[in-house]
C-alpha cells in the first residue's frame, strides 16, 4: 500500500524547499573557501599584510555563511530517513556508502580545520595557517564530490542490482558508481558554479566599497582576484554544462526533450529552441524561435543520430511498463515462495524495468493486470513538468553567458586599472550579485525536478520513496521548518549586510 | 561512542553554561573552551547516521520514519540551533542579542542530551512497527508513547553522564572560579549517574526483552521477516548470565563513574575515567541488547537484528575498508588541532 498522496506531495514540498535554501549556502561556500585559499598564498609568498586582511575580512563573511551551510545541510540526510523511509530501505545499500565516506573524508576535514581557521591566526606559523585555509577548502570539495557520485547515482544508477531476498538494490560495482560519468560532470559543473558564486560574491561587494569611495586597495585587489578566477570559472560552467547535456543525452533523454519541449523526434540534427511556450495538455511548444542543428551537436556530437521527442519516449515507455508488469508480477510470485525458479528467471529478463512497473501502481491496484489505457496514462505520467523545465534550463544558461561577459569586461577594466573609475560598471558588477544563486537554484530544479517521476531514475517511483507517516506530522515538521529557515535567514542577511557595511577599514576596530 | 566521548563534552559544557559562568568574560571563557572543537564533535553524530544509514538501512529507515516528531526536535535543537548560536553569538555585541544566543547554547546542549537518551530507552523498549511483505515500514505509535517512565529515566542518565564529562573537560580548560564551580557540578553528576545507572540496570529486570528462537544465519540475505522472536521479563540481561565475562562493561560505567566522584580534582585523570565510564555505560545497553539493534513491539519477527537489518556483505566491507583508510588520518589531523590549541582559555585569548 502506497502512502497517501497528502503525505507525498508534502514530503517533497518539504525536501524541495530545504534542499533549495541549504544550496544558497553551499556554491558561496565552496568558491569563498578556495578564493580564501588563493589569497592567503599569495600572502604566504608576498608578505604583504593587506593580503592577510583580505583573507581574514572575507574569511569572516565566509564564517557567517558557513555556519548555515553546515546547519540546513544535516536536515536533508535526516529527511532521508524520516520521510523517505522506502527510499532509505530501498538502495540505502548503495546510497548510504558515499554519504558515509562524505562524513569521514569531508566533514571531518571541513569541521576540525574551521575552528583553527579563526582561533589559529596567532597560534600557528603562516605555513601551518595556510595549510588549514587549503584542507578547508578541500574539506569543502569532497563533500561537494561525495554527495555529486551519490546523487549522481540516482540519475544514472550503475553498478548496483535489484535482489529479490532484500527487496532492494545491491551494490555490486563500487568503480562505476564513483566513475559514473555524470556524477563526474555534475562535480566539475557544481563546484565551477560554486566559484563563480563566490567571485562575484567578492566582486559585488568589493565594487560597492569603491562606488563608496573606501578601502580602495583592498577592494582594487579582490577585484583581480575575482575577476579572473570568476572569467575561468565562468567559462568552466558552461563547457561543463554542456557536457552534462551530452550525457543526458545519453542517459536521460526524456530530460533533454523536456528541456527542449520537443513533442515529436526531429530529423537529424535537430535544431535547438531558443525561445517557445510549451503547453503539456495539447503537446505542443508555441511561438518557438529555433537555431538549426546546434541542439543535434549538443547532445549527440553527431550529424547523424535523432534526439528523440516526448512522443517517441512515451511510446518506449509503455514498451518498458509491459515488461515492467512481468517483473512485478514475478516479484510477486517469488515474494510468496523464494524458490519459484520459473519466476526468478521472468524477473531476471525483465529486471532493468521492474520500476516501471512500480509506477503503474499509481493508476490501478491490479499491475499485473493493467488495461491499456491505464498503461498509456503511466507512460504519459514518465514525462516531467516540461514549462518548468524549458524556462529554468533557459534562465540558468542565460546567467552563464552573462558571466562571462561580465567578468571579461571586470578583467579588462581591472588589468587596465580603470576599474574604480568606471561607476556604470560598478553598479552593474554591484546589481548582478543575486544572479549566481538564482542561476545555480535554476540548475538544482533542472536535475532534480527534471528527473520526476522517479527518485532513482528508472528504478524507484518517487512516490513509492516516501515514507508512511501521518499527514499532521509532516504538515507539523514542514511549518516548523518554514518559521525557523525564516528565522535564519532574516538573521544571516542581517549579519552579512551588517559587515559588509562595516567594511574591513571598521570590523577590526568593531 | 566516538560522539559520545568527544561531542559528549561540549553538550555537557554547553548545559552546564549557565550555572559555571556568571559573568560575560566568564561566558566567553566558556564559549572559547569549546568554540573550536564543538564542529568536529558534531561531525560524529552525522558520521554516526551516515553510518547506520550505510551499514543497517532498515535501521535508519525505521528509526528516522518512526520517531518522527522527536527526530526532528534533535535536527532543530542540535543540528540547526546549535552551530548558529556558536557562530552568531559574538557577531554582536547587544546584551539582549548574546543573552538570546546564551539561551540557544543551552537548549543546544540540553534537548539533544535528553532526547538521545530518551531514544535509547525506547530502543530498549522497542518500538511499535511492522514490515509488509514488500519490506515497507509501518509505525503504529504515537508521539506520546515515546515519554513512558522508563524513556524519561534514560534521558535523565544520558543528562547527567553528559554533565559529568563536560564539567571536567571546563575543568582542564578554565581556571579558578569557573573550574572550580565545573568540578563541583561534574562530581554531583556522577554521583548522580552512580544512582541513575544502578537503578536502570534493577528497572530492566522488570521490562520486556526480546530473544530469538533457534539460531540465526549471520551470512543469510538480509531480511528482517526470516526468523522468530520471543520475549521474556527480564530478557535484556540474559546475555550477562550466559557470557559472565560482559559483565565487565556494566562495572566499567560504574567504576569510572565512582573514580570521577573520588579524583575529580585530578582533572585529567578524571576526564579519562569519565571517558571510560561512557564507553561502560553506552557499551551496557549494546551487550544487553545484542544482537537486537531495534525490537518491535507490534510484530516480533519485525525486530531488527545486527545481522538481518544490514547492507549487503560487499558494501560492509566497502564500508570496513574506508574507515580502516580514514579513521588514522581523522584522528591525526584532530589530535594535531588540540595539540596546536593546547592549553587554559584566558579571557585575553
Amino acid at each position: 500500500m502506497l502512502p497517501a498522496s497528502d503525505v507525498i506531495a508534502l514530503s517533497r514540498l518539504q525536501f524541495g524547499l530545504t534542499a533549495l535554501y541549504h544550496f544558497l549556502f553551499v556554491p558561496l561556500t565552496l568558491g569563498l573557501s578556495t578564493l580564501l585559499g588563493i589569497m592567503e598564498t599569495v600572502y604566504f609568498i608576498s608578505k604583504r599584510p593587506i593580503w592577510c586582511e583580505m583573507t581574514k575580512y572575507w574569511g569572516l563573511l565566509f564564517g557567517i555563511n558557513v555556519a548555515m551551510g553546515v546547519a540546513t545541510g544535516v536536515t536533508l540526510e535526516f529527511q532521508f530517513g524520516t520521510n523517505w523511509s522506502y527510499y532509505s530501505h530501498y538502495v540505502g545499500d548503495v546510497f548510504g556508502t558515499p554519504l558515509a565516506i562524505e562524513g569521514l573524508m569531508a566533514f571531518f576535514l571541513e569541521a576540525t580545520f574551521i575552528g583553527i581557521f579563526f582561533f589559529g591566526w596567532d597560534r600557528l606559523s603562516k605555513g601551518a595557517h595556510l595549510i588549514v585555509t587549503w584542507m578547508l577548502a578541500a574539506g569543502a570539495s569532497f563533500s561537494a564530490l561525495w554527495i555529486l557520485v551519490a546523487n549522481g547515482w540516482m540519475q544514472n544508477p550503475l553498478g548496483a542490482h535489484f535482489n529479490y531476498h532484500t527487496m532492494r538494490m545491491e551494490l555490486h560495482d563500487f568503480y562505476s558508481v564513483l566513475f559514473n560519468e555524470v556524477a563526474q560532470a555534475k562535480f566539475v559543473h557544481t563546484i565551477s558554479a560554486g566559484y563563480v558564486t563566490g567571485s562575484m560574491f567578492i566582486l559585488s561587494v568589493s565594487a560597492y566599497f569603491l562606488l563608496c569611495g573606501r578601502n580602495l586597495a583592498f577592494a582594487k585587489r579582490s577585484i583581480v582576484v575575482a575577476a579572473a578566477f570568476g572569467l575561468a570559472s565562468a567559462l568552466c560552467v558552461v563547457v561543463l554544462g554542456d557536457e552534462s547535456g551530452y550525457l543526458a543525452g545519453l542517459n536521460q533523454k526524456m530530460k533533454i526533450a523536456a528541456i527542449e519541449g520537443m513533442w515529436d523526434t526531429e530529423p537529424a540534427p535537430a535544431g535547438l529552441t531558443v525561445i517557445g511556450f510549451p503547453d503539456q495538455n495539447e503537446h505542443v511548444t508555441r511561438y518557438t524561435i529555433k537555431i538549426p542543428y546546434l541542439l543535434g551537436l549538443i547532445a549527440t556530437r553527431s550529424i547523424h543520430q535523432p534526439v528523440y521527442g516526448i512522443f517517441d519516449l512515451v511510446d518506449q515507455a509503455r514498451d518498458r511498463i509491459k515488461s515492467g508488469m512481468q517483473a512485478y508480477g514475478a516479484l510477486d510470485q517469488l515474494i510468496k515462495n523464494p524458490n519459484n525458479k520459473r519466476a526468478a528467471t521472468v524477473l531476471d529478463a525483465n529486471q532493468a524495468n521492474i520500476g516501471y512497473g512500480f509506477l503503474l501502481q499509481r493508476f490501478t491496484n491490479d499491475v499485473t493486470g493493467a488495461t491499456e489505457k491505464q498503461i498509456q496514462d503511466a507512460a504519459w505520467y514518465t514525462v516531467p513538468d516540461v514549462f518548468t523545465l524549458f524556462w529554468t534550463f533557459r534562465v540558468m544558461v542565460g546567467c552563464g553567458f552573462y558571466f562571462i561577459v561580465l567578468f571579461t569586461v571586470a578583467y579588462y577594466l581591472a588589468v587596465r586599472r580603470r576599474i574604480s573609475t568606471n561607476r556604470w560598471f560598478l553598479w552593474i558588477a554591484l546589481f548582478s550579485l543575486p544572479l549566481p544563486w538564482l542561476a545555480a537554484e535554476m540548475g538544482w530544479i533542472v536535475a532534480e525536478y527534471g528527473r520526476q517521476p522517479w527518485v532513482v531514475d528508472g528504478l524507484l517511483p518517487t512516490f513509492m520513496g516516501a515514507s508512511s507517516l501521518a499527514v499532521s506530522d509532516v504538515w507539523i515538521s514542514l511549518s516548523g521548518f518554514i518559521l525557523f529557515y525564516t528565522a535564519l535567514a532574516v538573521v544571516e542577511i542581517y549579519l552579512m549586510v551588517k559587515y559588509i557595511r562595516l567594511g574591513p577599514d571598521q570590523y577590526a576596530r568593531h | 561512542m566516538g560522539f559520545a566521548v568527544t561531542d559528549g563534552f561540549d553538550l555537557g559544557a554547553a548545559i552546564l553554561f549557565p550555572l559555571v559562568a556568571k559573568n560575560e568574560t566568564e561566558r566567553r571563557i566558556v564559549l572559547n573552551a569549546i568554540g573550536p572543537f564543538w564542529e568536529g564533535n558534531q561531525v560524529w553524530i552525522i558520521l554516526g547516521a551516515g553510518a547506520i544509514f550505510a551499514a543497517w538501512p532498515y535501521v535508519y529507515a525505521v528509526a528516522f520514519s518512526g520517531f518522527y516528531l522527536l527526530m526532528l526536535l534533535l535536527l532543530l535543537t542540535m543540528g540547526i540551533s546549535r552551530p548558529v548560536s556558536f557562530k552568531y553569538r559574538d557577531k554582536l555585541p547587544s546584551l539582549y542579542w548574546r543573552r538570546f544566543w546564551d539561551r540557544i547554547v543551552f537548549i543546544g546542549g540540553i534537548f539533544p542530551a535528553v532526547i538521545i537518551g530518551i531514544l535509547v530507552g525506547n530502543v530498549l523498549l522497542g518500538a511499535p512497527f511492522h514490515f509488509d511483505d514488500t519490506l515497507r515500514i509501518y509505525y503504529t505509535g504515537s508521539f506520546w508513547d515515546l515519554f513512558q517512565p522508563f524513556a524519561w529515566w534514560c534521558g535523565l542518565t544520558s543528562l547527567v553522564m553528559l554533565v559529568m564529562h563536560g564539567g571536567l573537560y571546563l575543568a582542564i580548560k578554565t581556571e579558578h572560579p569557573i573550574r572550580s564551580r565545573a568540578i563541583f557540578w561534574s562530581r554531583w553528576a556522577a554521583f548522580a549517574l552512580i544512582i541513575c545507572f544502578a537503578v536502570g540496570g534493577v528497572w530492566i529486570a522488570f521490562i520486556m526483552g526480546y530473544s530469538i528462537v533457534g539460531t540465526v544465519d549471520p551470512f543469510a540475505y538480509s531480511n528482517p521477516l526470516h526468523k522468530e522472536v520471543t520475549t521474556m521479563i527480564g530478557g535484556w540481561l540474559e546475555n550477562y548470565s550466559r557470557y559472565p565475562l560482559s559483565m565487565m562493561i556494566p562495572a566499567l560505567g560504574l567504576l569510572g563513574a565512582c573514580s570521577v566522584v573520588i579524583i575529580a580534582h585530578y582533572s585529567r585523570c578524571a576526564f579519562i575515567c569519565s571517558s571510560l565510564s561512557m564507553i561502560g555505560v553506552i557499551g551496557t545497553v549494546g551487550v544487553s541488547m545484542f544482537p537486537f539493534i531495534l525490537p518491535s513491539t507490534d510484530d516480533l519477527q519485525s525486530s531488527l537484528l545486527v545481522w538481518d537489518a544490514s547492507s549487503g556483505r560487499f558494501t560492509l566491507l566497502l564500508m570496513l575498508f574506508a574507515v580502516i583508510v580514514f579513521l588514522p588520518i581523522i584522528l591525526l589531523y584532530t589530535s594535531w588541532v588540540y595539540y596546536a590549541l593546547r592549553g587554559k582559555v584566558h579571557d585575553q585569548y
